[in-house]
């Protein structure tokens, strides 16, 4: 199957069952928002090295936040719901309570609680004050620029993460310009976020190494230097950068969405194939096979 | 189709109608609803002596007629709607903990007295004591929320714990007196002695008003959670200036006769 002249491979990405919440950083101007929203989801990667994986996921305008203010929302996932209370604990009270202005509210309408605020509140000290509007707790921590407002319960729901496409080019500047390209066609759409820098990947991994204290390693089989050492590469002659763009999302069809728009973005002259990762079937709960969202599309 | 009760019979001593309220009504039919028990007075009568009552039991009823001497009417509710086309009497929502009154005209005095939950909404003005406690009771209103577009007496909140009062005119003396929490958000003028005696909870006032010797000037700021409210009355109706939404506040802390944790949050720019 090819879309002009890049080949869809026929394969699946190998996509796993997460955890996901919402959440959405208001403050005074959108400058302040994007600080503490770019701390919050900064190492936030991969649930590998990271423990979990967060991004933007859209800019809020001022009439349509909570509070009246601009805002950015936020979508952070865990492989297990255990502990994503801790981490929306730690980021939020690090990065988002820290940040000048701030207020942080949950933005899931449904879904299984987790309290945050009601855990950051004990850093006023006993000068906290709660409010509840609407039937929500909110709490009120007393900070050096006035108070933090954070909703005392977040909401969390099953989600998928580990939606891929792999970028096969024949040189890097063209490959980057296609994953660029796949990037802002698929940051257009809700309910996902791509949580590596500015979406893209260039470190993709396999799973395994040869030294045993390491559960991943690189992918050999797509690293172009190794094609005449490896005896698994996935790359012809014609290849020479690969990249891949990893997609996280509140549902499986908005990750199915975004890699259907994903393809067809970065479908350029000097790209010669599109596939995308996968452990054999053996390890993630979801398969998306690439010909099945194209077929779908058609 | 709601339940209709017209009022035919004008009461000559207050009527007391808890009945009223569709957690009673709660699968009657509409003669066993006719022989609900009321009183008038002392005197122990039945409903269809002064309602005419038609339309469907579905726990949505419209309530017509001079009903300023019809008392308790919503008490204890759980659920449901209850519309009062014209003006009610006292006790009206008195610990109700669900649904929604909505009121098209004025309400009396001691209007939902120690509500635990639910809405009330009052077109016109309402009386002395709205969500307070009832004398010798310690705790007042313990959540839900009451929005009122007209002015209120005095006391309003009295020893609240938890919820919202809104008054989009003015309100009277002693607002928030002994209030132990809650939010009371007042748009226009507020009498004297506003949060005398209070624990903690928040008195809001968009226009300048007097401040008890009591309370100390914390700092003037445009506190976040002010802007989430005032978004959230905008939506309820409520004519408020974006000015004010984005403006700043003083924060007077009281009442040092107490707690010290209340706080009167006045519009200051």
């Amino acid at each position: 199957m090819k879309i002009k002249s890049t080949e869809i491979v026929d394969t699946y990405a190998e996509a796993f069952k997460m955890y996901g919440c919402r959440f959405i950083i208001t403050a005074e101007n959108k400058q302040w928002a994007m600080a503490a929203a770019q701390s919050v989801t900064g190492f936030a990667t991969s649930v590998i090295g990271c423990k979990c994986e967060a991004g933007i996921e859209k800019l809020i305008a001022a009439e349509e936040s909570p509070d009246g203010r601009p805002g950015v929302s936020i979508l952070l996932f865990t492989s297990d719901k255990d502990t994503i209370g801790k981490r929306l604990l730690e980021r939020v009270g690090q990065c988002v309570m820290t940040c000048p202005s701030t207020a942080c509210y949950n933005g899931l309408d449904e879904g299984e609680p987790v309290i945050v605020g009601g855990q950051l509140r004990y850093f006023g000290d006993g000068f906290q004050i709660s409010k509840i509007l609407n039937d929500k707790r909110m709490w009120r921590i007393p900070v050096m620029d006035g108070e933090f407002l954070v909703d005392d319960t977040f909401t969390y729901q099953k989600a998928v993460g580990g939606g891929n496409l792999l970028i096969l080019g024949t040189n890097q500047k063209a490959t980057l310009r296609a994953a660029s390209a796949a990037v802002k066609a698929m940051r257009e759409l809700p309910d996902i976020i791509l949580p590596f820098p500015n979406g893209v990947v260039r470190s993709g991994s396999k799973v395994g190494s040869r030294y045993k204290s390491l559960i991943a390693s690189t992918n050999d089989a797509y690293c172009p230097i190794l094609k005449a050492v490896t005896k698994q590469t996935a790359l012809n002659d014609q290849i020479n950068s690969v990249l891949e763009i990893v997609i996280d999302g509140l549902t499986l069809e908005a990750v199915e969405q975004a890699m259907l728009v994903g393809i067809h973005a970065a479908a350029k002259p000097d790209i010669k194939k599109i596939s995308a990762g996968n452990y054999g079937g053996g390890l993630g709960q979801y398969q998306i096979q690439l010909h099945e969202l194209l077929k779908r599309d058609a | 189709m709601p339940l209709h009760l017209k009022l035919h019979t004008t009461p000559e001593v207050p009527l007391e109608a808890e009945c009223i309220c569709p957690d009673r009504m709660r699968g009657l039919s509409i003669d066993d609803i006719n022989r609900l028990i009321v009183f008038h007075g002392n005197r122990e009568m039945h409903l269809a002596d002064f309602f005419e009552c038609s339309g469907n039991n579905d726990g949505d009823i419209r309530v017509a007629g001079d009903l300023v001497n019809v008392k308790h009417v919503g008490s204890t509710m759980s659920f449901g709607l209850i519309t009062i086309e014209g003006d009610i009497g006292v006790h009206a929502g008195a610990a109700m903990s669900g649904g929604k009154i909505l009121i098209e005209g004025n309400a009396s005095d001691w209007l939902a007295p120690e509500m635990l939950g639910g809405e009330i909404e009052v077109r016109g003005n309402a009386g002395h004591l709205v969500g307070s406690g009832y004398r010798g009771s310690t705790v007042g209103m313990q959540g839900g929320e009451i929005f009122i577009h007209g002015n209120v007496k005095n006391e309003t909140g009295h020893c609240m714990r938890r919820g919202l009062i809104v008054v989009g005119g003015t309100s009277g003396d002693f607002t928030g007196v002994n209030m132990l929490a809650g939010t009371i958000i007042v748009i226009g003028e507020m009498g004297t002695r506003t949060g005398a005696g209070m624990k903690r909870g928040s008195i809001i006032s968009l226009t300048k008003t007097s401040i008890l010797p009591t309370f100390s000037l914390a700092c003037n700021y445009s506190p976040v959670f002010i802007k989430q409210y005032l978004h959230y009355l905008l939506k309820k109706g409520y004519d408020i200036d974006s000015k004010i939404i984005n403006g700043h506040f003083e924060r007077w802390c009281g009442d040092a006769v107490e707690l010290n944790r209340g706080e009167v949050l006045l519009y200051a720019d």
